[in-house]
Parts: C-alpha cells; sequence; structure tokens
C-alpha cells in the first residue's frame, strides 16, 4: 500500500463525518482509504489530456419540470419517518448557533 | 489612531425566488403554512427520492444574470456541499460550485461620490434549508421543513465596495432589478434576501487584501449599515494592537450591536463538494437566451426616464415612483384609468407615503387597488368632493381598500354645490357671529377664514369652500 493515511486525517474525517470510531476501527478505515487513494493513483496513470471531464454518466441534458404544485398536504405521512414529533415538527437534540 | 485604513466589502446575496413551486419538487412554495404542510420525499431527503429541476428557477437565474450584464453558462452543472446540520435533511445541500449560471456581472450604483460599477463574480442556484424552532420547555429544537428546497439564488459580488453608504446603493439597485424583474418580492425582514458581509481593512494604498471576516444575520439595511461600522472597528482595533483578524464567520447581534464568532474548529468549514449525480446538465442555448432577453420588462432605469418624459413629472418625484415596483405598477394602473399622472403622482407621493410612514410600511406592503385610487382622483377633480373629504376618503382606501363612489354616496359626503343651500347657512354663520363680522368690515382679513371655517363646520365639512367665499364676500 503506497498511500498512508495518518492519524490527524482520520480524527479529521471522522469529525466531518459525524463518526465516533474505535481503534480497531480506525485502523481498518485507514487501510480502506490507503487502498482507495492507491486505487485512484492507478487511474492516474492514464493518459487523459484531450478527454472532457465527464458531467453526468447518461448522455442527457435538460430535465425540467414546470412551475406547477401538484404535491398536498401529507404532513402525517411525512411525519410518521420521524423518529420523534412535536406541535407537527421534527424533533431534533437541541441545536446552539 | 496613526493609520489610515481602507474598508473592503464584498457581499453574499441570497433571494427567495418568486416560483410557486421548490427547486426539486412540486411541492408549494407558500409562505407561512402550518409547519410540514408543504413537505415530500424529495424536500426532506428521504431515501431514493428523485429531484427533478423547476425550469422557471433557471429563467428567473437567467434573467437575473441577463440585467446584471452577466455571461450565462451555456453547460451548466449542480454540487452537492456537504454538512451536517437538521434544517438540511439530505445532509448535503445542492448548489452550484464549478460551474454556476451566470458569471462576470456588474452593477451600477450610485453615491454622493458618484456612480460606480460593483462586480458580480457570479450568481448561482441552490436550495434554501428548513427552519429550526428552539423550543423553550424542552431541551430540544423542533424541525418545519416548509422552506426546505425552496429556490434560491446567490449573488456573490466581487470585494468592491468601501463603505455602508456603497454596500446599501448596491444592495438597493439588486432589490429593484430583482422585483422589477419579477423574481423576487426581495423583503430583507422577511428573509426573502439576506445579505452577508465580507469585509477586510487594509492600510490606504495597501495591495493585498487584508483577512477579511463574514459576518451573518443582517435582516434591515440599517443593521447592515451598523455591523459594518462595527466590524470595521473591531479589526482596526484589533492590528491597532499588534494582533491578527483570523478568518471566521460572526454572528451580528442588532439589539447588542455587537457580533460574535459563530462556528468553532468542531465545525470544519469542509464541505467536499461534488458533481451532483442526481441531476443531469443544463445546456442553455442562444436561443433559450433570447427569448428571456425578449421577455424582460422595463427595469427602473427606463422607467424613470419615461415618466419624467411620458407624464412630464419632475425627477425627485420619478424617483419615489419607481422606488418599488408595487409603487410603480399602482401609478400606472391608476394613471391608465383616470387619465391624470399628475394627480395619482400627488397621492402616492403626500398621501400615501405619510401613512406608510406612520404605520412603519414599506411600499411593498401596499394593499390598495388603483381603480378606487383612479375614482378617488376623479370624484375630487370633479368637484363631487372637497380636498378635506377627499383625504378622509383616501385614509379608508388605503386601509381598507373601499370603493369611494359608493363610500361617498353611503356616508353622504358629497360637496354641496347648491348655492341656495349654501347662501342659507351662511347667512346664518352671519347672523351668529356679529363680532367677526365687525371685525372684518374694519379690515381684519382673517376674520374671513374664521367664518368660512364655521360655514364648513355648520355643513360637516361637505360645501365647495370656493362658493362658501364668495357668497361671505358678497353678503358682507
Amino acid at each position: 500500500m503506497a498511500n498512508i493515511i495518518s492519524d490527524e486525517t482520520m480524527e479529521y474525517v471522522g469529525i466531518l463525518a459525524k463518526l465516533e470510531l474505535s481503534d480497531a476501527e480506525k485502523e481498518a478505515a485507514k487501510r480502506d482509504m490507503g487502498r482507495m487513494l492507491d486505487y485512484i493513483d492507478k487511474l492516474n496513470e492514464l493518459d487523459t489530456s484531450g478527454v472532457e471531464p465527464m458531467s453526468h454518466v447518461f448522455p442527457v441534458s435538460n430535465v425540467f419540470r414546470e412551475d406547477v404544485v401538484e404535491n398536498g398536504d401529507e404532513h402525517e405521512k411525512m411525519l410518521a419517518n420521524a423518529p420523534k414529533v412535536k406541535d407537527g415538527m421534527y424533533q431534533v437534540p437541541k441545536t446552539v448557533e | 489612531m496613526s493609520k489610515q485604513y481602507e474598508t473592503v466589502i464584498g457581499l453574499e446575496v441570497h433571494v427567495e425566488l418568486a416560483t410557486k413551486t421548490k427547486i426539486f419538487c412540486s411541492c408549494s412554495t407558500e409562505f407561512g403554512g402550518a409547519p410540514n404542510t408543504h413537505t415530500c420525499p424529495v424536500c426532506t431527503g428521504m431515501p431514493g427520492s428523485l429531484p427533478v429541476l423547476n425550469k422557471k428557477v433557471v429563467e428567473y437565474a437567467m434573467a437575473v444574470g441577463l440585467a446584471t450584464n452577466c455571461q450565462i453558462t451555456r453547460h451548466c452543472k449542480f454540487d452537492r456541499k456537504n454538512y451536517f446540520y437538521p434544517d438540511n435533511p439530505q445532509n448535503y445541500q445542492i448548489s452550484q460550485l464549478y460551474a454556476p449560471i451566470c458569471r462576470n456581472g456588474y452593477v451600477e450604483i450610485e453615491t454622493e461620490s458618484g456612480s460606480k460599477k460593483v462586480g458580480i463574480h457570479e450568481i448561482h442556484m441552490e436550495e434554501d434549508a428548513g427552519k429550526l424552532i428552539h423550543d423553550e420547555w424542552e431541551d430540544c429544537s423542533l424541525v418545519d421543513y416548509n422552506r426546505s428546497g425552496v429556490p434560491l439564488i446567490e449573488i456573490v459580488s466581487e470585494p468592491d465596495m468601501r463603505s455602508a453608504e456603497e454596500v446599501i446603493a448596491y444592495l438597493d439597485k439588486l432589490r429593484l432589478i430583482i422585483q422589477y424583474l419579477g423574481a423576487s418580492d426581495c423583503k430583507l425582514q422577511e428573509g426573502s434576501m439576506r445579505a452577508d458581509v465580507n469585509l477586510s481593512v487594509r492600510e490606504v494604498g495597501a495591495k493585498e487584501f487584508g483577512t477579511r471576516t463574514e459576518m451573518k444575520n443582517l435582516n434591515s439595511f440599517k443593521a447592515i449599515g451598523r455591523a459594518i461600522e462595527g466590524e470595521r472597528a473591531r479589526q482596526i482595533e484589533l492590528l491597532e494592537e499588534g494582533k491578527q483578524v483570523i478568518q471566521e464567520t460572526r454572528r451580528w447581534d442588532d439589539n447588542k450591536e455587537a457580533s460574535h464568532a459563530m462556528r468553532s474548529k468542531e465545525d470544519a468549514q469542509d464541505y467536499r463538494y461534488f458533481p451532483e449525480p442526481d441531476l443531469v446538465p443544463v445546456d442553455i442555448s442562444e436561443e433559450w437566451i433570447e427569448e428571456v432577453r425578449s421577455r424582460q420588462p422595463e427595469l427602473r432605469t427606463e422607467k424613470l426616464i419615461r415618466y419624467k418624459e411620458e407624464f412630464d413629472i419632475p425627477e425627485y418625484d420619478a424617483e419615489i415612483l419607481t422606488g418599488s415596483k408595487q409603487m410603480a405598477d399602482l401609478f400606472e394602473a391608476a394613471t391608465a384609468l383616470c387619465g391624470k399622472p399628475k394627480k395619482v403622482s400627488n397621492w402616492l407621493m403626500v398621501e400615501t407615503m405619510r401613512l406608510l410612514k406612520e404605520n412603519g410600511q414599506e411600499p411593498e406592503d401596499l394593499k390598495f387597488s388603483p381603480e378606487h385610487l383612479a375614482k378617488l382622483v376623479d370624484l375630487a377633480d370633479a368637484g363631487s368632493i372637497n380636498s378635506t373629504v377627499a383625504k378622509e376618503v383616501f385614509e379608508h382606501i388605503f386601509y381598507e381598500d373601499i370603493d369611494p363612489e359608493a363610500y361617498v354616496e353611503e356616508k353622504g359626503l358629497k360637496t354641496v354645490n347648491d348655492e341656495g343651500a349654501l347662501r342659507e347657512t351662511v347667512e346664518r354663520v352671519i347672523a351668529a357671529n356679529p363680532q367677526s363680522v365687525a371685525d372684518y368690515k374694519g379690515g381684519k382679513e382673517k376674520a374671513l377664514g374664521f367664518l368660512v371655517g364655521q360655514t364648513m363646520k355648520e355643513m360637516k365639512g361637505k360645501a365647495n369652500p370656493g362658493m362658501v367665499n364668495q357668497i361671505l364676500k358678497e353678503l358682507l
């Protein structure tokens, strides 16, 4: 494995992904990420000069909706997916700015 | 303070577009619905749901771009901006980083020191987040996703502004352009227009920019002005003390007139943007651009010139009338109905502005119909009601949008032009006020005014004042 993920990078990625990992999970994730970067290095060996960056996997563009209201009030159905509901709203842990 | 400092300001302005539906789903964008009644699997980020772009959003963004001299990006794409916050149910916001729809524009602003161009770096399309409500009783927050997915454009300026005055002139210019296009109502207080201020200071003559901060939570022109002054002073103080300005996001508290740093290191601002795989690219043809361009309405600058020429209205009045689209629309519609532009303008400039000011309202809040204003102008012009009655009727139009003809009829407010009735009343007033009559005859002109007033009072304000004057002079 050519790419070694540092402990600092692992820590930072964990913060960004909001994940708390055990030491064993961290080691495993470091190995996985190293291998992924190795694979990217492999792809980088290809000469892509003159190749347009791909913006989408399908050769399709301009898929639009007209500006017409079609959805009605289904808040009960929607809220049925919520772990906790209060006053018709999704209840979440307190967020402080 | 020995050194001279220059303030460098750039703005990020978010504008909620006036579409009927959200940017990626067919939910209503109507403001004020009961919580979560305008939501679906797309705007609440349910796994497996797919966004489909609202065509009107692209057209509004293009319209704003064209009106601000931007280049329209022919091959434009969306990207994901990743962050975790409960108002963002997908854990990413669909936005545009690599190929925003508009680039390299400018608007011209007027300030006391003359006119100046403020560059527009880019305009991109994105979705709004939901609204968080902090529960007072339980230690939790509540989320309403009605606003989630409401279309926004973000207009990013170049760091071209140097003072609060220039910032406000720039915002006002943007607001008018966008309102005239019908792309948004741009109400700062209600959040349909929001401005974040990027500010740094440097010594006059310095080539490099200083370290900037970003200020959020500015919801009035006054708050923006105060926040700019406050942040400029804070940064200069740091530099004078030999300290560094830290690049950070700060939240302005307008009550305390101070700001505090908002984001800690724990919430690193690393959004890991990547191309949005759920949306296909948008290809904008020359024909489409021309179609949007051909539909652009008359903007403020053109209207200003036309008012002066077509209606012979003074510069200052034309500026007030065109200062909001609502006002300009009212003016034009009422003028078309009664054909008396100067009279209509007078009602809008004087009584309307007075009542708006009294109620702490903006011209955007005007509710009355041009038909009723036009009728009032006609009634007053024909002498059917006198000016005192007209003002009274106008207040009812302003507040309740009443039909002035019906109102005047119902309340019996028509001016009495009947000479016999007027003469009778005047005679009574003369008989009842011998002292004033003697004063007038003794050369006191003022006494006549008193007698006119008494007659008007007797007639409950409905007498034709010109006729009363004439009859009085004749009888005395």
